[in-house]
């Protein structure tokens, strides 16, 4: 039996997952991929079965965990964003090596435009380069049905199976026909071949043989998905290759059907047979992608001398940010002129009013208080230099406080500000959240407490991942430990509660930590005010 | 039926529980639904919008395309703008106009009240200040939700229950105060319709 539901992208991949048998999810907050492990996290089924939910420190020992499950053969899946792909490289290109027993997914979210994000980073690169199979769901039910259908495409090649979604169809909800029952969860088994599972270099050549086989295999599986079609039409005069979401936005100009053929692509690796079809049957093609162009680059390879291509590469279609219907529209309009249906007329004027609205730290955040003193501290020096990080202190870049001079990846704060300390700069200030500090800024303090560098590191502690919407935190409570353990000097490590009324203290503290020779840790605490808010609601005040 | 609307605002102000209840509602009317929503930075304090379709038919996009909006539905008069080149010649503009200033250089108002008036089909008036008058100041934006709801082919009463179903976690009397309030804001947007 089935039952209509009205479900986020996100959520709709989540329940198909614990419909299909999930047994642990794995993750770290990200935008656009937070909502994914909070739906498992709320079910009541994930809940009565104890489907793990917890979240990780990072993306690399979510991943890791995720594949532990998949080794004892049960189903798995890790959550991300995209760039937490990168944080989890390292274990994920060797999971391809590896392969998966139980049925694992990699659910990773780009987000084209950076809604919330610092790059475009399309994840179907990774998945070629470590010959893992990828699918792309184009709407919400196929997002649900695919986490099924990956579970068993994992477990009949034997290897992880990357998800990808993207910001439009990760936050956009719409209903979705989702199964009654769940599946029963996989019982404990190992791998019948346990040798490719411990990566030395004599396994490893045989499995990489192995790998490179079977990467055909999955390729053959790709000609024969049902999520990949060629939608023949009439006119061959063109013929358009679309993946995931873009096909909606092709459909979305042609409610009575696309004149030209099509080729809908949701599963790699790339079926190659059908794109020759499409290419031998049509004068001319044209990618549509959303993302970067992976499939459009594959299809002109280095010589590109064949037949006319068109796209994102040579901006027919629009290089950056993400589609949508007017972009498809106009990428067409520029091949096909006479395609009159596509022309719009007496299109309202943008207003001429408007101004731009940035967004901007909470009233009553923590964050702020932090920022005016130091800006205050830094006002002396000649060219102090403020390292960021990523969560909603970034924001501290924009006014009013105009505060950050870098921001990278997730812990670069610490590791940045070490090395221009190194350079010689002075002041070098890392301003960091406590959930990235335990993410990737505890090893790089390392680092930093191991040459007593110049600098002082700011630990901007709002008890929670603030930015994705207030996940806990994994340092929540022993940040102080932590720095102490990983063998911080006790009278370098100072803590103040980030308050108006402490705004003079907070001055002095950042003044003195400055000129003090060495390093010197502020953690500055504050519950955000978001999170706060919420306890108030609903549990009282908080009595910690 | 198809209706397509663009919800705007400011991060927080609480155009996604519009477009939830609207979403619950069409689901319970059988009718296909997409909504698109922003979430992540610019939920703080900056502008937001969602773009909700409703229709009897299946939906391609999740976003809509120029032109194609059949409303505007804001809690703010400049953002209320933002979107125009979204909206149809014959679509209508529902907002507040009460300005939510977190910004520096926010545009004079009589230039904003000057270009709604000029956008033709406008449903306008203070939904903070009408909020406050029946003594249910969180409710701004069930009172838009009302004051929309003569422009969506949906019955009111499928709306309230929704209403009623979205925030009856809360108790009785918050869902009173909302069920009041969309009441409010749609008598008020039924009269201002009545005299154009």
């Amino acid at each position: 039996m089935k039952t209509k539901k009205l479900l986020l992208g996100d959520e709709a991949l989540a329940l198909g997952a614990i419909n299909a048998g999930l047994s642990g999810a794995y993750g770290y907050p990200g935008t656009p991929s937070t909502e994914i492990m909070e739906y498992v996290q709320a079910s009541p089924v994930a809940a009565e079965r104890k489907i793990h939910s917890h979240w990780s420190s990072n993306e690399k020992t979510a991943y890791e965990e995720a594949l532990g499950m998949s080794y004892a053969g049960k189903r798995s899946i890790v959550t991300m964003k995209h760039v937490g792909l990168n944080a989890s490289a390292d274990a994920f290109v060797n999971s391809g090596m590896t392969g998966a027993n139980g049925g694992m997914l990699v659910m990773v979210a780009d987000d084209p435009s950076m809604h919330s994000s610092q790059n475009e980073q399309d994840s179907r690169f990774y998945g070629d380069f470590a010959f893992i199979p990828v699918l792309e769901p184009s709407d919400q039910q196929e997002a649900y049905d695919m986490a099924g259908y990956g579970f068993e495409l994992s477990e009949k090649f034997g290897i992880p199976v990357i998800i990808r979604m993207v910001t439009r169809l990760s936050h956009s909800r719409a209903t979705v026909d989702v199964d009654d029952l769940p599946m029963a969860e996989n019982n404990i088994h190992f791998p019948a071949d346990g040798r490719q599972w411990v990566l030395m270099p004599a396994n490893s050549r045989r499995r990489y043989v192995q790998l490179l086989e079977d990467y055909d295999k999955m390729e053959a599986d790709s000609e024969s998905s049902t999520y990949n079609r060629y939608i023949d039409a009439a006119d061959k005069s063109l013929g358009i290759v679309v993946n995931g979401i873009a096909y909606n936005y092709l459909m979305e100009l042609f409610p009575q059907g696309c004149p030209f053929p099509v080729m809908k692509i949701s599963q790699y690796p790339l079926p190659r047979k059908q794109l020759r079809r499409l290419a031998a049957e049509c004068d001319r093609i044209l990618v549509v992608e959303e993302g970067q162009p992976f499939i459009e680059k594959s299809l002109r390879g280095v010589l590109d001398e064949g037949m006319k291509i068109s796209g994102k590469l040579d901006g027919t279609i629009v290089r950056t940010g993400e589609l949508n219907p007017d972009r498809v529209r106009e990428g067409l309009l520029k091949l096909r002129p006479d395609l009159n249906a596509l022309h719009l007329n007496d299109v309202r004027a943008a207003s001429e009013s408007i101004v731009a609205r940035p967004p901007s730290l909470c009233k009553g955040c923590g964050h702020r208080d932090v920022y005016q003193a130091l800006n205050e501290a830094l006002a002396n020096y000649e060219n102090p230099r403020v390292f960021g990080d990523i969560g909603c202190y970034t924001l501290g870049y924009l006014a009013p406080f105009n505060a950050l001079h870098t921001v990278l990846d997730m812990g670069a704060s610490i590791t940045m500000a070490k090395g221009a300390s190194e350079a010689g700069v002075h002041p070098a200030v890392a301003v960091i959240g406590d959930s990235t500090f335990t993410h990737s800024g505890m090893t790089g303090l390392l680092d930093a407490i191991n040459e007593d560098s110049n600098m002082l590191v700011i630990i901007s502690d709002n008890l929670t991942t603030g930015m994705t919407g207030g996940q806990e935190s994994q340092g929540t409570g022993k940040i102080e430990q932590i720095c102490l353990g990983l063998g911080l000097d006790p009278e370098r490590l100072h803590t103040i509660d980030s308050l108006p009324k402490n705004h003079d203290e907070m001055l002095a503290l950042f003044r003195n930590t400055i000129d003090c020779q060495g390093l010197s840790v502020v953690v500055s605490r504050r519950e955000c005010i978001q999170t706060a808010r919420r306890h108030g609601a609903h549990r009282g005040p908080k009595t910690q | 039926m198809k209706t397509d609307i663009v919800l705007a605002g400011v991060g927080g102000q609480g155009i996604l529980s519009v477009a939830t209840i609207l979403g619950v509602a069409a689901l319970k009317e059988s009718l296909n639904i997409k909504q698109a929503e922003v979430h992540g930075m610019s939920q703080r304090g900056g502008d937001v919008q969602s773009n909700l379709r409703i229709s009897s038919e299946p939906i391609a996009s999740d976003l809509i395309p120029t032109g194609k909006a059949d409303l505007i539905l804001s809690l703010e008069p400049m953002e209320a703008l933002r979107y125009l080149p979204l909206l149809s010649r014959e679509g209508w503009i529902v907002t507040s106009t009460a300005p939510f200033v977190n910004i520096p250089n926010y545009p004079d108002m009589s230039s904003i009240e000057a270009e709604l008036k000029g956008a033709g089909n406008v449903v306008a008036f203070d939904m903070e200040a009408m909020a406050k008058a029946i003594a249910s100041p969180r409710s701004v934006n069930m009172i838009l939700l009302g004051a929309a709801s003569p422009f969506i082919e949906m019955e009111t009463a499928e709306i309230e229950a929704a209403i009623a179903g979205v925030f009856s976690p809360k108790g009785e009397n918050i869902v009173e105060a909302n069920i009041k309030a969309f009441r409010a804001g749609r008598e008020e947007a039924l009269s201002q319709i009545n005299k154009k």
